[in-house]
């Protein structure tokens, strides 16, 4: 058997393994649904809600949330890394402002951001822009950073000019950062999102997700949290592909 | 006729007027890498500087370059004070210096496109010069699907394309393998022979530790003394006939006598450059 294919072998195995025992502990009386719901349960109600359609309105806002969110602060971080990579006098001087911001805990700000920006879509966009823009800024400024003296050097006794240096090299050398971070900063964005429509919202898969809370109904809990989970993994795995086109010359 | 040993009164292309340049170290003390170098070098001539590792070769050329400034003393390139970058003069560094996401067509056509030159001219003249240096097939590729070797062919494409008169290389085949560095070596001189144009030579200064690769090369080669405060210690004509058959050279009784006279004077560097180390360690 291939290596790939004994690799998907065993995740099938350890997914029929704990989904089994999960379904088999409750059918024995060993897990009270209530607290902990069941595999058949959960995939029911996720069938239930595609098939009546109450589920893409709810999705569609979150991705929409997301995605911008990854936008806004994906720009934005990339420009503050650049700037603040181009002039080091005022990176040393902002620097533990930087690490202040960064350090506040983003579900405080939430009530904050649901006050000043109302209960649709704005609040959410902004809690996941404070969270992709840190990683993105620290990637950006690492990468620019990074880049080797040896190609900054060779391109400028080619000729470049400092804009040049900056297409030719800087950008390239620190693409490779900022993309091995979009994983991470897509699944952040997602949190912001569904973590902003948890604290108050009218739609979104953190909002099904307070509610089913809100009655006791772990079923639709957990249908959220599954729902939230194949989303990421399929969206990383479009990311993943972008990353390894822009990235053909590494191998 | 070919014209080899005529150097000597043609114009002067690189002067250093005493130079001295000081680093300062990670723990605040200042470091003299070269001292009170003066040193001229005619249009078209070959240079070879030899010297131990670590006595500042390479500080010299990034002094030519103009990537740093001396500390004290002038740089003076084609009679003018030197103000920035030495915009004469290519520079091969010791490192890789191929951009990874380029491939070859674009990395030697680089120079080109940041002049301004159309893409279209651009790539033009980088397939000439993939051509000359026998990568065409290779166009396509980039840099980590290539050879050490392959690698340094492009580089010198890179560089030659945009006829600059002068040519700073550093150690640039102390990577490769005995034969294709002899390969290499014998496509430089080749290159050079041509020059811009097909008539003026360019400049070369080329920096080795390699003391048989200089005499090689050169028409003069030039040694520096071990480090800290590095001084010229011999300057040494080549007057090895050209074109030269670098594989029959190194066994001719001229390229020995060079040889035991040269590595008289650089035998007692290393070793004092031994010894520093060794004191550090
Ligand atoms: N940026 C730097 N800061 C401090 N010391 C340096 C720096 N660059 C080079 N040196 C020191 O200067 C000396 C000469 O270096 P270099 O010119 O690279 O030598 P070479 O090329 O002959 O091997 C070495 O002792 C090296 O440690
Ligand atoms: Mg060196």
């Amino acid at each position: 058997m291939s290596s790939q294919g004994r690799v998907t072998a065993w995740r099938v195995g350890i997914a029929v393994v704990v989904l089994g025992a999960w379904e088999g502990g409750v059918a024995a009386g060993a897990i009270d649904p209530f607290f902990l719901s069941r595999p058949s349960a959960i995939t029911a109600r996720v069938a239930a809600w595609i098939m009546s359609g109450t589920l893409w309105p709810h999705l569609w806002v979150t991705l929409e949330e997301a995605l911008l969110g990854l936008a806004i602060g994906g720009v934005l971080g990339i420009a503050a890394g650049f700037a603040l990579a181009r002039a080091p006098l005022a990176a040393r001087v902002l620097d533990p402002y930087i690490a202040m911001l960064n350090a506040v805990p983003r579900v405080v700000l939430a009530p904050l951001f649901l006050l000043w920006f109302g209960l649709d879509i704005w609040s959410k966009i902004a809690l996941a822009v404070t969270l992709v823009f840190f990683v993105m800024f620290f990637n950006t400024l690492q990468g620019v950073r990074d880049a080797d003296r040896a190609l900054v050097n060779n391109v400028r006794m080619l000729g470049a000019s400092e804009r040049q240096l900056v297409r030719h090299v800087l950008m390239p050398s620190a693409l490779t950062w900022i993309l091995s971070s979009l994983q991470s900063s897509l699944g952040l964005a997602m949190v912001g999102a569904v973590v902003g429509e948890y604290l108050g919202a009218t739609h979104g898969l953190g909002y099904m997700i307070a509610q089913a809370e809100g009655t006791f109904d772990t079923t639709g809990v957990f249908a959220g949290m599954t729902i939230l989970s194949i989303v990421v993994v399929v969206t990383s795995a479009g990311v993943s592909r972008v990353e390894r086109r822009l990235l053909r010359w590494k191998h | 006729m070919r014209q080899t040993q005529g150097f000597m009164n043609r114009p002067i292309a690189l002067e250093l007027d005493r130079v001295s340049h000081d680093f300062r170290t990670s723990d605040g003390r200042v470091y003299r890498a070269v001292d009170d170098v003066s040193l001229s070098i005619s249009a078209g001539a070959f240079v070879a500087i030899v010297g131990p590792s670590g006595c500042g070769k390479s500080t010299l050329l990034n002094l030519i370059a103009g990537l740093l400034m001396p500390t004290s003393g002038r740089v003076r390139v084609e009679g003018h004070d030197q103000q920035g970058l030495n915009r004469r003069a290519t520079y091969m560094f010791q490192q890789e210096t191929l951009l990874p996401w380029k491939d070859v067509r674009d990395n030697v056509a680089l120079g080109l496109i940041l002049a301004g030159l159309s893409k279209a001219d651009a790539h033009a003249r980088a397939d000439d010069w993939i051509a000359r240096v026998g990568l065409t097939p290779f166009a396509s590729h980039y840099p980590s699907q290539l050879s050490g070797g392959m690698r340094k062919r492009v580089t010198m494409a890179q560089n030659w394309i945009l006829d600059r008169p002068q040519v700073l290389m550093d150690e640039p085949f102390s990577a490769l393998d005995v034969h294709t560095r002899q390969l290499m070596e014998t496509e430089l001189l080749a290159l050079w022979d041509v020059g811009v144009a097909g008539t003026t030579r360019r400049t070369v200064v080329f920096v080795t530790h390699d003391l048989e690769e200089a005499i090689a090369l050169a028409d003069e080669v030039i040694v520096l003394s071990a480090g800290p405060a590095s001084r010229i210690v011999a300057r040494h004509a080549v007057s090895l006939p050209r074109p030269r058959d670098l594989r029959e050279l190194r066994t001719t009784d001229a390229f020995v006598e060079l040889y035991r006279a040269i590595w008289s004077v650089l035998r007692g560097e290393v070793i004092k450059s031994q010894a520093s180390v060794g004191a550090h360690v």
